[in-house]
């Protein structure tokens, strides 16, 4: 089977894991990758640990990625490592907000992007490629703000 | 590559799908993971969808479009089957004349849900073709072709879903588009009216259309076989045939599109071309019972294997013949009621009280979690009422006093009022106690509308309001007592208490708004899109 790449995004209801993943799956799918993301939301909306799975490559079958096969796993708080840590692959990429220096996040909020940025250094998209994705998922008066953020995340926010 | 491939969830596609059928009309029930169905289908180009006050309604309801001549596409979850069920039964023996498509959306492994019932089930009892797709591509195509074989045998057709179909966002590449027929009455009594001597032969010829669709789904239907091993053969439906190509890349697999009713000359035809078979569904051991009572040699199934999602590593436990326990997940961090949410103001005046708690299904069930763990039963859609009224009448008297119902707006219109009604014609010996928590929307499953809050499912004023108070009042209530569970707690102690200690008939409305949908209201007023 071809080359699939998986990247977990982990954190709670409400801080945003799905628009993260909405935004990576934008990159992959405008290049045109095979996409699937699998999610589960609902009743564990309400604060509770959310998942999601985004798989790319030529060809992809399953949505949910396996244990041991993440080659990226993204978390939101770092409680979240402990629980899904088993995902990642030998020598695949961890993800988490202590990666960059997130105090200077101007809304909070914006940490799910924060941490698009951070894992985008390890990616090989174009910072043009993900900005097109960020500009596809927001409205019109979100937009600076999470461009900020996702250039913090990347360390790389102009002074 | 094509410029109109989209990236779309199952239940994204499912809604295109209708609308490129030429479906009139949506109506449904929300019910995770089914709701962004009608909710994406009624932001389409001229699609019309409503909510209904519960399954079983929105089914009657689909019914009558699609005698009307024209087509529909019916919503729901797993459970709103059991509400539907009434009609479901007995329209799979009128058929239709439009085309219509009832979605139901399971929910393996409950990650939103009471029970994991595989509706697979309700096809074979009530007699009725079933579809089910992998993906979002798949989601499309089925749907319009559940229109296409609803119009061709006159016959209702389910599409069951699933919560990694409906919730998972693949690609799709969308086809071509059909108008919306006229709607058209022609009467037919005979076909229409199951009184016993229609019904008789209305059930005889059911079962000819489905020895026909058999044949059909034998030679056309949308069973494809990958790959072309002759040791290994692996017969998998829906999201679990992905899982089974991906475990078992050499395998020959025999993807089932059409699980009711099987294509089973096809399905003995596939077990004879490979030296080993099995099969590899999620759920009841459905396709397995069938084949092996047609006499398909295959493997037998392992019982572990009916509970919960699959996913790649067990497909090929399975396929390993590996029945060894299995690792139990980590556990993350329960749900809980948001910050701020009024129920919490009311579960912990409850649990002060000390009240014997018969619940219901919406956010509040969360009650029943610390810290409140104020929650003593919860079963079904509205039981809350009807399970308090048993306990209170045959407990002693201490006992029956402290049984409270406690249910949700949303949940009394779908079907607590029947047990307002059971309350005033058997009442209880020392009365009842019904908490209201009114917060004004459908909480649980994404802030959906109903009939309390006098909206559309696009949030627009329908200029009537069902009321909670004069519709109790009218029942024959006692006492209706109205307050805010927030700002009132001593008030709202003195109510219960009061009512726990009369022999009236008491509810009470404990009615604040649901923090998220006054947020999202806001948004809606400014203009700005909500889902």
């Amino acid at each position: 089977m071809s080359e699939v790449t998986n990247v977990k995004f982990a954190g709670l209801g409400g801080q945003g894991i799905l628009t993260c993943t909405d935004i990576l799956g934008r990159v992959v799918f405008d290049l045109g990758n095979d996409v699937k993301k699998a999610e589960v939301h609902g009743m564990s909306q309400r604060g509770g640990s959310i998942t999601s799975d985004l798989r790319f490559g030529e060809k992809v079958l399953s949505p949910m990625i396996s244990a041991g096969q993440a080659d990226y796993l993204i978390v939101l708080g770092e409680d979240q490592i402990e629980p899904n840590q088993h995902f990642l692959k030998d020598g695949g990429i961890l993800v988490k907000p202590s990666d960059f220096d997130a105090g200077k996040l101007t809304n909070k909020r914006t940490l799910n992007v924060a941490l698009l940025g951070a894992l985008s250094k390890h990616m090989d998209f174009s910072v043009e490629q993900w900005m097109g994705a960020i500009r596809g998922q927001f409205p019109e008066r979100l937009l600076e703000v999470n461009e900020k953020a996702f250039m913090t995340g990347r360390g790389e926010l102009a002074e | 590559m094509s410029s109109e491939r989209k990236l779309m969830s199952g239940n994204e596609a499912v809604a295109l799908g209708a609308k490129h059928a030429g479906c009139a009309l949506g109506v449904g029930y929300p019910g995770t993971p089914s709701t962004e169905i009608l909710e994406n289908y009624s932001k389409l180009e001229d699609c019309k969808a409503q909510w209904s006050p519960n399954e079983k309604v929105a089914l009657e309801v689909g019914i009558g479009v699609a005698f009307a001549g024209t087509r529909t596409l019916v919503t729901m979850k797993h459970v709103g089957v059991n509400v539907a069920a009434d009609p479901l039964f007995t329209v799979a023996y009128t058929g239709v004349t439009g085309g219509m498509v009832l979605a139901v959306a399971d929910d393996p492994g409950m990650a939103s849900s009471q029970n994991e019932q595989d509706s697979r089930n309700y096809a074979r009892a009530a007699g009725v073709p079933m579809l089910e797709p992998a993906d979002s591509q798949e989601a499309y195509e089925m749907t319009k072709l559940a229109f296409e074989i609803s119009e061709r045998w006159n016959q209702p057709v389910i599409l069951r879903l699933c919560t990694r179909v409906c919730h998972s966002k693949t690609i799709v590449v969308p086809s071509d588009s059909k108008d919306v027929p006229p709607a058209n009455y022609v009467r037919d009594i005979k076909e229409r009216v199951m009184i016993p001597a229609y019904a008789r032969p209305a059930h005889k010829k059911l079962r000819a259309k489905l020895a026909d669709m058999e044949n059909w789904n034998c030679t056309e239907g949308p069973n494809p076989i990958i790959g072309n091993g002759s040791r290994l053969g692996i017969i998998a439906n829906g999201v679990a045939a992905l899982h089974a190509q991906e475990a078992a890349p050499d395998a020959k697999v025999l993807k089932l599109g059409m699980v009711y009713p099987l294509p089973m000359k096809a399905i003995l035809e596939f077990i004879d071309s490979v030296d080993d078979c099995l099969i590899v569904e999620e759920g009841d051991p459905f396709i397995q019972t069938e084949v092996q009572a047609a006499g398909g040699k295959v493997r037998p199934r392992m019982e572990r294997y009916r509970y919960g999602e699959l996913n790649v590593p067990r497909v090929k436990r399975i396929v390993d013949g590996d029945d060894s326990e299995e690792a139990a997940p980590p556990r993350g961090k329960p749900p809980q009621l948001c910050d701020g949410c009024p129920h919490r103001a009311s579960f912990q005046l409850l649990k002060n009280i000390g009240c014997t708690i018969t619940g219901d299904i919406g956010c509040y069930t969360l009650s029943v979690l610390p810290p409140f763990e104020t929650m003593d039963t919860c079963i079904c859609m509205g039981g809350s009422i009807g399970i308090g009224l048993g306990m209170r009448h045959v407990l002693p008297e201490d006992q029956a006093r402290k049984v409270v119902s406690v249910i949700g707006d949303g949940t009394f219109m779908h079907s607590g009022l029947t047990g307002v009604a059971e309350m005033v014609y058997n009442r209880p010996k020392y009365g009842h106690v019904i908490v209201i928590l009114d917060n004004g929307t459908t909480a649980m499953t994404g802030l959906q509308e109903h009939p309390g809050t006098g909206k559309s499912l696009t949030h627009i004023p329908t200029g009537k309001t069902v009321s909670l108070e004069t519709t109790c009042e009218a029942m024959g209530v006692d006492n209706v007592v109205i307050l805010d569970p927030s700002r009132e707690t001593e008030a709202f102690e003195q109510a219960v208490k009061d009512a726990m200690a009369s022999d009236d008939l008491t509810v009470i409305i404990a009615r604040r708004p649901c923090i998220l949908a006054v947020v999202r209201d806001a948004k809606f007023e400014r203009g700005e899109t909500v889902r």
